[in-house]
Formats: structure tokens, sequence, C-alpha cells
């Protein structure tokens, strides 16, 4: 029949020309992927959250399997500002995609404005995803599980740069629409979600923690009845769009999002165990609403039958 | 276990590895690494341990199943192919997957193996080493076969002959404990000695920063700087 869904999609000020992006932190700084995938083909690619200075990480193990996913704590391991637009922006540079630059700040939030304000000057830098929701570099509390805090640190952002900001939440909360709200209300363009669940596991012939920091964030699509749930839940109080993710591993799984509200998507560990799931993904999202006669792959969001 | 991989079987260097995934299904969700024990043409070999799930589910194959492989991954180990040099090759236990491997590559030159174990019926590839011309000698920790001990023992009990044989270089594959005396004597005795190094891996590509060993110049993956590295440089 030869029909040609849209499948372009705009968040904030940026036009994606699909919504398949991947997951900060899942991709590293995309040159891995290089191999495997056209790079070119992705919606956007969000890097691995960035801090104003290099961080080491944590020690292992870092990673362990758990049912139908996998607990990490790799501690915000990045190179800090500088080394990132020294080194790994001019490679994200020349692939030709939307690049979402994922900041957090270690101590101060006030390192928020720091690192906004330098990649506001940097032109392909496409938008600013903040990491308010890194569960794994020892603090007690996060920012997103504080919302007061989150919508004086957002409102704080916003007014020192006009790129696209993304909101990414933790789902580590009571009720995740208040702080979507607050993100919202704060002058968020869009709102990512989920971050991994804060979990465990315990290795019992040595009794031992199967992380080297005891608990980590849960991945995988164990948590994916969580992250549908919360897209849905947030979708129907905010107007902005929601980047959904959590447990992406094939279309259907994909659909699932759209269908409870996402605009986008983001894949996330699934790209540890087949590195070519995107592209699969992008080519699987347009044969569906080709074989089902959707003109717009708008037209699924948050089209959930209740 | 013999894969047909002709694309990785061209490339594959000793010490790289495969990441393969068991089943298609979530358990196991992720790949398994697994070294390049053997080539063979098109054919590739795995030799694995059954100690888990995925273990368990690669040991119920049958000919002619399909697996979902990827690879060759990481660095292997440097050739040291200079006539003059003496290579000792150490394996503990199934550290002999991916030394057979270099084995083959070094069959030319100068070269012993020394395969250590618990007990006698975990000696794995004795007569593939022979039958390769190797110099085989084995140690086990009960003394049911070969010199009584751990294999870095019976490794220093060779190294004042093996010395006058100066340059020697060493490469070495087996659990944590061993290859961190294999650095302490490499140390000592002041000769080189690459180890392969195991971390638990969620990608093997890179990409999740999940399987870090500390090095002298900071956390390094061993998926991607490794998973050999010289002895000298790793922190322990
Ligand atoms: C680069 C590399 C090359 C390897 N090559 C080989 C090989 O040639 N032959 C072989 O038999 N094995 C090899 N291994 C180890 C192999 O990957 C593991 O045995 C396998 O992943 C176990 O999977 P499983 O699901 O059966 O066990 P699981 O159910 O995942 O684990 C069973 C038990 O083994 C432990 N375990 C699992 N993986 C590791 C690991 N990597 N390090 C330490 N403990 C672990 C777990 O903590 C658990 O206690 C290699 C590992 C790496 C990193
Ligand atoms: C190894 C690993 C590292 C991650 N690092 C980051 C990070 O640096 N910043 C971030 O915002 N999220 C990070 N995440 C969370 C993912 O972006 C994603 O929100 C989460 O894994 C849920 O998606 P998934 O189930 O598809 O993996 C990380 C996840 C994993 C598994
Ligand atoms: S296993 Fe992911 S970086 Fe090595």
């Amino acid at each position: 029949m030869g029909m040609n869904p849209n499948v372009q999609v705009i968040i904030g000020r940026l036009k994606l020309k699909n919504p398949v992006l991947v997951a900060s932190g899942t991709f590293g700084y995309a040159q891995e992927f290089t191999h495997f995938i056209d790079l070119k083909k992705l919606g956007a690619i969000v890097t691995k959250t960035i801090t104003l200075h290099p961080r080491k990480g944590n020690p292992a193990p870092r990673t362990c399997e758990t049912p139908a996913g996998m607990l990490n704590s790799i501690g915000l391991e990045n190179p800090g500002l500088e080394v990132f637009i020294q080194e790994k922006l001019p490679f994200l540079k020349k692939i030709g995609v939307p690049i979402i630059i994922s900041i957090a700040s270690e101590e101060d939030p006030e390192e928020f404005i720091v690192l906004v304000k330098r990649l506001t000057k940097i032109k392909e830098a496409s938008a600013i995803e903040l990491n308010i929701s890194c569960p794994n570099i020892g603090h007690k509390s996060l920012i997103a599980q504080d919302s007061k805090a989150a919508y004086n640190l957002i409102r704080a952002v916003r007014k020192v740069t006009t790129k696209t900001l993304i909101t990414k939440l933790s789902p580590n909360v009571t009720d995740i629409t208040e702080a979507a709200l607050a993100a919202q209300n704060a002058g968020s363009d869009a709102i990512s979600l989920i971050n991994t669940l804060t979990g465990m596991s315990i290795d019992v012939e040595t009794k031992k923690p199967r992380l080297s920091t005891i608990t980590g964030g849960l991945s995988g699509p164990a948590i994916r009845p969580i992250a549908v749930r919360m897209v849905w839940e947030v979708y129907q109080k905010i107007k902005i769009p929601i980047i959904g993710m959590g447990g992406i591993i094939d279309t259907f799984s994909a659909l699932e999002f759209f269908l409870a509200g996402a605009t986008a998507i983001a894949i996330g560990s699934a790209n540890f165990v087949q590195p070519r799931i995107t592209i699969e993904i992008i080519a699987g999202l347009k044969k569906y609403l080709a074989e089902n006669k959707i003109k717009d792959i708008r037209v699924l969001v948050g089209a959930l039958k209740v | 276990m013999v894969l047909k991989t002709p694309r990785i079987s061209r490339q594959a260097l000793p010490g790289q590895f495969l990441e393969i995934k068991v089943a298609d299904s979530y358990e196991p969700f992720l790949r398994r690494p697994f070294g390049v024990h053997r080539v063979r043409g098109e054919n590739l070999e795995i030799l694995y341990e059954v100690v888990g799930k995925a273990t368990e589910i690669l040991a119920q194959k049958k000919a002619g199943e399909y697996l979902d492989v990827i690879g060759p991954l990481g660095n292997g180990f440097r050739l040291n192919i200079t006539h003059s040099t003496l290579n000792i090759l150490v394996a503990g236990g199934m550290g002999v997957a991916p030394l057979m491997f270099l084995a083959e590559k070094l069959a030319e030159t100068k070269h012993q193996v020394l395969i250590g174990a618990k007990t006698k019926s975990q000696i794995f590839c004795e007569k593939e080493f022979q039958d390769l011309g190797s110099d085989v000698k084995i140690s086990t920790d009960d003394g049911s076969q070969g010199f009584k001990g751990k294999v870095t023992d019976l490794l220093q009990k060779i190294l004042p002959h093996a010395i006058s044989h100066k340059p020697l270089a060493i490469y070495a594959c087996g659990p944590r404990p061993m290859l961190q005396e294999i650095s302490r004597i490499s140390k000592k005795y002041n000769i080189p000695a690459q180890i392969s190094l195991e971390e638990h891996m969620a990608c093997g590509i890179g990409a999740c920063l999940g399987c870090v060993v500390n090095t002298r110049a900071g956390y390094a993956r061993v998926c991607k700087e490794g998973p050999v590295f010289d002895a000298d440089k790793i922190v322990w």
C-alpha cells in the first residue's frame, strides 16, 4: 500500500525525526555503538550524565543480573564537563541527530546552573536533561523526591537557558504526579520517566550484597509495569510531553508507553542485550502504524481505552 | 561447544571474548561473556563450566541450534613471538579456556603451559596442549595430580631454572587471587606478565561502565580496555 506514517514528534523546541531515543547511561557517548548501528537513524541521543567535575564512580561490582532485569551502581562515572566538551562532543556533533545532554550535580545544586550556562553556549547541545534522580551517588535523598526543591532548581535553570529542558524524574516517590507538576510549573519543556528503582540483591552463599554499594538502581523489563503506570498517571495531570522509558525491549513494549501517554520513548538496558534494538524498534513502530493504517504516531499517544 | 561463526573466527585473537545470549527470554536477561577457546577454520570453540542459569541453558543446546553471539570483543594478548623468548602460560581452573587459543598461536615458539586446579578431575586440556607440542606441567591443591599446591607456587618453583632463558613472558588467566599473585611474581622477578581479568558484565561493549577494574590510570573497563591487561597496571 506504500503508506508512510508520520513518526516525527516535537519535544520542546526539538523536532525529532522519530520518537526513539536512548536512555542516559546506557549508550555511553555513542561511540561504542558505531559498530552496531547507523547512529543517524536515531530520534535523538541522550548522553551519559555528566557532572561539573570528573567522577571516578563506584568500585566493582557495579552491576548484577536480577529477575528480568539488572541492578547497577555505576556512581555517575564521567569525565566532567570540560573533558566531555573537548573529547566526547566532537564525535557526537558529527552524527547529525539531536544530542540531549544529561547533567547532574554532586553536592551543590548550584552546579546545575554552571553546567547549563556553559552548555547553553554550545550550539550542538540540542537539549539538556536534568538528572535529578540518580540513586547511585550516595545521597540520602534526591532532588526529585522533594517537589519544592525540584521546582526551585528547575526555575533557576530555566532563567539561564532557552534550550529545551527535560527533567528526569525518579520513581522512588509516593506520588509521581507531584514531581511532574512541579517540573512543568517551573518551566521544564518535557519529562523523562522513569529512572531506576532502588533495589538490592544478596548472594546467599557468601551472605554479601551483589553490588559494592549494597543498593543500586533496578532497570529492565522487571520495572516496565511501574514505568507504564507512572507515565499514565503523569499523562493525565500534565500538558508537556513525556519521554517514557523503563524495560522497553521490543516494539510492543514501546507501544505500551505511547498508549499510556508518552510522546517519545527511550531504550535503556535493552541496548546492552541487543545493541541494534533501537533501529529494530524504529522499523517496528513504522510497520505497526502502516499495518494498522495509523497515519501518525501522535494518534497513539495516550490512546489507552478505559 | 563448537560454534560456526565465519566472520568472528576470521577476526578473533587470543584473549578476546564473545557475548552470548543463551535464550530468547528474560531469563537470563543479559548476555554472558566467554573467551575464545579455539578456532578451526570457520568454527570457533568455547569451553565453559556450568555455574548458573546461563551456563545450564548452554549445556542443554543441541547440535544445529542457533545462538545469538556478538564478538570478537575486547583486547587480547600481545604475542611475543621472537624466538629467544620463553613464553609461560599459566592457567587456573577454567582459565585454560582462552590460553588454548593463545598456545596455538605460540605453538612455534618456546613455551610452557602450567595448569592448576583444586583437584585432578578439574584439570582440563592437558592432552590438547601436549598435542600442540607444549611442555605441560600440572598442579593440584590436593596433590591428586602433579605438583601439590597452587599453580603460582609451581611457577615460582620453575622460575629459577627458566630465568636462565631470559627473556621470559608470562600470560595468565584464572581466579582473581591467582592473578594478583602472578602480578606479585612478575614484579619480584621483573618478568612482564599479561593477565586476563573477569568482571561482571552487563553489555560487554564498553557502554554501561559496569565492568571496571582499578588501574594505575584510574578505572578501566574490562570489556573494552581489557580483558587482558599488563599485570603492572592493575591496582589490587
Ligand atoms: C571476559 C570473560 C571471559 C570469560 N570466559 C569464560 C570461559 O571461557 N569459560 C567459562 O566457563 N567462563 C568464562 N567466563 C565466566 C562466565 O562469563 C560466567 O561463568 C557466566 O557468566 C556465568 O553465567 P551463569 O548464568 O551460568 O551464572 P550466574 O547464575 O550468573 O552466576 C552463578 C554464580 O557465578 C558467579 N559469577 C557469574 N559470572 C561471574 C564472573 N564473570 N566472575 C565471577 N563470578 C561470576 C555469580 O556471582 C554466581 O555466584 C568469562 C567471564 C568474562 C568476564
Ligand atoms: C548501567 C546504567 C547506567 C545508567 N546511568 C544513568 C545516568 O547516568 N543518568 C540517568 O539519568 N539515568 C541513568 N540510567 C537509567 C536509565 O537511563 C533508565 O532511566 C533506566 O535504566 C530505565 O530504563 P530501562 O529499564 O530501559 O533500562 C542508567 C541505567 C543503567 C542500567
Ligand atoms: S560490560 Fe558494560 S562497559 Fe564493560
